[in-house]
């Protein structure tokens, strides 16, 4: 199921390999990070283009949890305000359990609705790490396509 | 003490918009009193009803994390900005 007006995430074979890379490096913890990029309007909706990929720390240092640590936080939007572009998104790994959110990522993205949610799971079965995007609002999860460019 | 506080995009629905306002106050947690004021709407989002800084939101006195400082009770400089980011967890 998708929201009306949903874009497509597009992300470069670099970005993508940025955010795979960083997910890996994080274990046995989760990893995270924020997306950048143009966004329309008051509410800042996305494009769906990603014109900068910020690896971030996890302030949790957990494998369960994660808290995009604060001055990487700040030092992300800071480099977006400079380009005129905002945050649109973030993203961060399922060291075990599905590409999908949890109840807790479900409960924290109440700050961000207009947000691009994409995770990475880690799961050893599935032999690659799989990474999909999604909208969450008001405690509703929908899909966000997602396509590799470039 | 005059500051600049800049609002995340969630907040903005509570300012018509306004992405930046400034406020007066000798502390983070005067200065919240303030634009509260003015923005009623804000009250309750950025200070829980225990008189908390609302867990889910950072709030930094020009790159210092309050948490790290004296949190609502920070003083603030006059020209200051106090940036209120949304946090970002989850699990």
């Amino acid at each position: 199921m998708t929201f009306p007006g949903t874009p497509t995430l597009r992300i470069t074979r670099d970005q993508h390999r940025t955010i795979i890379g960083h997910c890996f490096d994080g274990l046995p913890d989760e990893a995270c990070g924020l997306l950048g990029g143009p966004a329309v309007g008051a509410m800042e909706e996305p494009t769906g283009v990603i014109t900068e990929v910020f690896p971030t720390r996890n302030a949790d240092a957990s494998s369960r949890t994660y808290t995009v640590d604060g001055k990487d936080m700040l030092r992300a939007m800071r480099t977006m305000d400079e380009r005129g572009e905002v945050l649109v998104g973030c993203w961060h790994s399922h060291t075990h359990t599905e590409a999908y959110p949890s109840p807790t990522d479900v409960r924290t993205a109440t700050a961000n609705p207009n947000w691009i949610y994409v995770i990475v799971s880690l799961k050893p079965e599935h032999g690659v790490p799989v990474l999909r995007g999604y909208r969450i609002r008001d405690g509703v999860v929908a899909e966000v396509p997602v396509e590799l460019i470039g | 003490m005059s500051v600049e506080v800049r609002l995340p995009t969630l907040l903005r629905q509570y300012t018509d918009g306004t992405a930046s306002v400034t406020a007066d106050g000798a502390t983070i947690g005067e200065v919240f009193t303030a634009i509260v004021g003015q923005y009623p709407g804000l009250g309750g989002q950025l200070v829980d009803e225990s008189g908390a800084l609302h867990r889910f939101v950072n709030v930094y006195v020009n790159d210092e994390d309050i948490r790290y400082l004296d949190s609502l009770g920070t003083p603030v400089a006059e020209g200051d900005v106090v940036s209120i980011l949304p946090a970002v967890a989850g699990g």
